[in-house]
């Protein structure tokens, strides 16, 4: 994939996140935080890439370590912002 | 699948289409998920999407490593961290929200530091091992170590990676284009100041005792300064010479990991939300970076919806302090103007009790509490509950007033009281309430300070012009508080002198018990 089309996917992207997230009400800015954050754990793709090609022996443990990291990231945000967004449930 | 078959990245590119699908699908997914955080009614749903896209996106990559040497690192890496964000994920009290994000998001930045480093590996591995077949004169006995296919793929995997081109029907191996040397460089730097300063993000809101006054430097923003000239020369470095990119990458991630730390460790608890929304934007932005090194479009999309949002929740924090984000982590607050805290104070401070607070709220009709983080500190967002709901079902027209900087996080002050089962309709913006303020009987300050400082309105004030709780403007205001200390800002609050002011010393949860039960005895 050429660099331009990167740039106009990366260019693009920003936009809709700016124009979807002004609309986050303040009441959810913490689960919002915590949600973004997981999802920026999508390095997880990147990790399990290096990790598992076994290019060289460094690239797999680096990798290694960004999997169990990126990881932490992603279960633990998601896990996080659900248990947080369970307490806005209106109450009958 | 031989060990080489997979030599470099699995660019994009090489992946089938069904996965690219796969991948706009969770993009999709996570814009999707976003977009349900818009509302608290649609909020659990917006998440389950989005974390439905990162289990696709996962999904569909795990094939393309399936089986070869490395596949059990990568199953064994998910499950250990797997297991550590589940634990700490349900562990974690709903007070300690603030330090839990920082952390995992930590964990995020080094992600891509380890990432990118390990790609610099897999590319310097890919270029070595194209000369060795390619560029020996055409020697191509040497392939006798190889099968053709072997051959086939490392050329196809070279020409992939860019670092492969044919010039007059003659191989000519480059090195690591220069688009990925950036990102590889940016990726490192970004995630290693993302990394080290959540860190210290965390350490200073779990109140580690090494924190307890912010630290600064003799020449601290000269040694920012030059830090960051350090880390734009090791960018350079690592540019200028794809040869050695791998080891010049090692003292860019040292200066960057140091620089996360003197950035962050001058920022006052105050300045805390702004800090934890920028390191946000930070990680997105780092997985962005790793995604141009990669070549993955999901890893872009959805690093650069984060980064987005990230920027966004900095802005409206430092919105609500009235300061700009350089004034934020480059200054500090200049409380030396303002008038001791006697003279304000002397002979004006009338303190209150339980019982008298119990006795004016049976004759109130319209009460407005403000939470601040001394609630969170207190934990006294639980006995507040009773009170609220008993207010609410006599007059019904109460609330809470929360102003966007109160606690240590965007939005700490509704997590705190969404657990305790406050409705969120009753939770107001201070902008939206202050104009009714004047109709209300009684205001109840629970741990908030600066944001209820009506100095802010005067220009010479150290905090002038930031936004805060009109509470002055209330018939009566009782503010609970241990003492007369000054808030983070470290001026003192002429609100607690006000003929409409009573002081309620004590602590947060102590005094909201007392005054349930004072209101039973009443």
């Amino acid at each position: 994939m050429t660099l331009v089309l990167m740039l106009t996917i990366f260019v693009l992207a920003i936009f809709i996140g700016f124009e979807i997230i002004t609309k986050v009400p303040p009441t959810l800015h913490t689960p919002l935080m915590s949600g973004s954050n997981a999802i920026s754990g999508i390095t997880l793709v990147g990790a399990v890439i290096s990790a598992g090609q076994h290019a060289t022996a460094l690239a797999t443990i680096f990798g290694f370590i960004a999997v169990v990291m990126a990881t932490i990231n992603v279960v633990g945000g998601y896990l996080v912002t659900h248990r947080m967004l369970g307490m806005f449930r209106k109450k009958d | 699948m031989t060990p080489y078959a997979s030599t470099v990245t699995l660019a994009a590119g090489d992946l089938p289409a069904w996965a690219m699908i796969a991948y706009l699908v969770a993009a999709v997914l996570f814009i999707l998920g976003i977009k349900g955080l818009t509302h608290p009614r649609t909020a659990v749903r917006g998440n389950l999407m989005s974390a439905v896209g990162m289990l696709i996106a996962v999904a569909v990559t795990l094939p393309s490593v399936m089986g070869g040497l490395g596949w059990g690192v990568v199953i064994a890496g998910m499950v250990v961290g797997g297991a550590i964000g589940t634990i700490a994920a349900t562990r974690v009290q709903m007070t300690a929200m603030p330090q839990m994000v920082a952390i995992f998001n930590g964990f995020g930045g080094g992600a891509s530091i380890f990432v990118a480093w390990a790609e610099l590996s897999s590319f310097k591995k890919v270029i070595a091992k194209a000369h060795e077949i390619f560029n020996e004169q055409g020697q191509l006995d040497i392939a006798t170590t190889y099968t053709l296919d072997q051959i086939a793929t490392i050329k196809q995997n070279a020409i992939d990676a860019g670092v492969l081109t044919f010039n007059n029907g003659l191989a000519e191996i480059g090195t690591i284009p220069l688009p990925v040397l950036i990102a590889t460089a940016l990726a490192g730097l970004i995630g290693s100041v993302t990394f080290s300063g959540s860190f210290i993000a965390f350490g200073k809101l779990q109140e580690f005792k090494v924190f307890w006054n912010p630290w600064v430097l003799p020449a601290h923003q000269l040694l920012n300064a030059l830090l960051f000239v350090v880390a734009v020369g090791c960018t350079v470095l690592v540019i200028a010479y794809p040869d050695a990119a791998f080891w010049w990458y090692l003292p860019l991630v040292i200066v960057a990991l140091v620089m996360g730390v003197t950035l962050t460790c001058p920022i006052g608890g105050a300045d805390m939300p702004v800090v934890i929304a920028l390191l946000n934007s930070y990680s997105g932005l780092a997985a962005a970076a790793t995604g141009f090194v990669i070549n993955n479009t999901v890893l872009i999309i959805a690093g650069s919806l984060v980064g987005a949002s990230g920027i966004i929740l900095t802005v409206i924090m430092c919105k609500a302090m009235n300061r700009s984000l350089v004034n934020v982590i480059f200054g500090k607050i200049d409380a030396s103007k303002s008038t001791s805290s006697d003279d304000i104070y002397e002979g004006r401070i009338k303190a209150t009790s339980a019982d008298e607070i119990a006795m004016m709220l049976d004759g109130v009709q319209r009460v407005v509490i403000v939470p601040g983080y001394g609630m969170a500190v207190a934990q006294a967002q639980h006995p507040v509950r009773d009170p609220f709901n008993e207010l609410e079902a006599r007059a019904g027209n109460g609330g809470f007033a929360v102003h966007p900087v109160a606690g240590r996080m965007p939005g700490h002050m509704n997590v705190l009281l969404a657990e305790v089962d406050i409705p969120y309709e009753k939770l107001i913006e201070s902008d939206n309430i202050n104009p009714h303020l004047d109709t209300v009987d009684m205001a109840i300050v629970l741990g908030a300070n600066d944001v209820v400082n009506p100095d802010a309105r005067k220009p010479d004030s150290a905090i002038a012009g930031m936004p805060i709780v009109d509470v002055d403007k209330c018939r009566t205001v009782v503010v609970i508080k241990r003492s007369l200390s000054p808030g983070f800002a470290g001026i003192p609050n002429p609100l607690f002198a006000l003929d409409n002011a009573l002081m309620f010393f004590g602590d947060g949860r102590k005094t909201i018990e007392d005054l349930v039960t004072a209101v039973k005895e009443n």
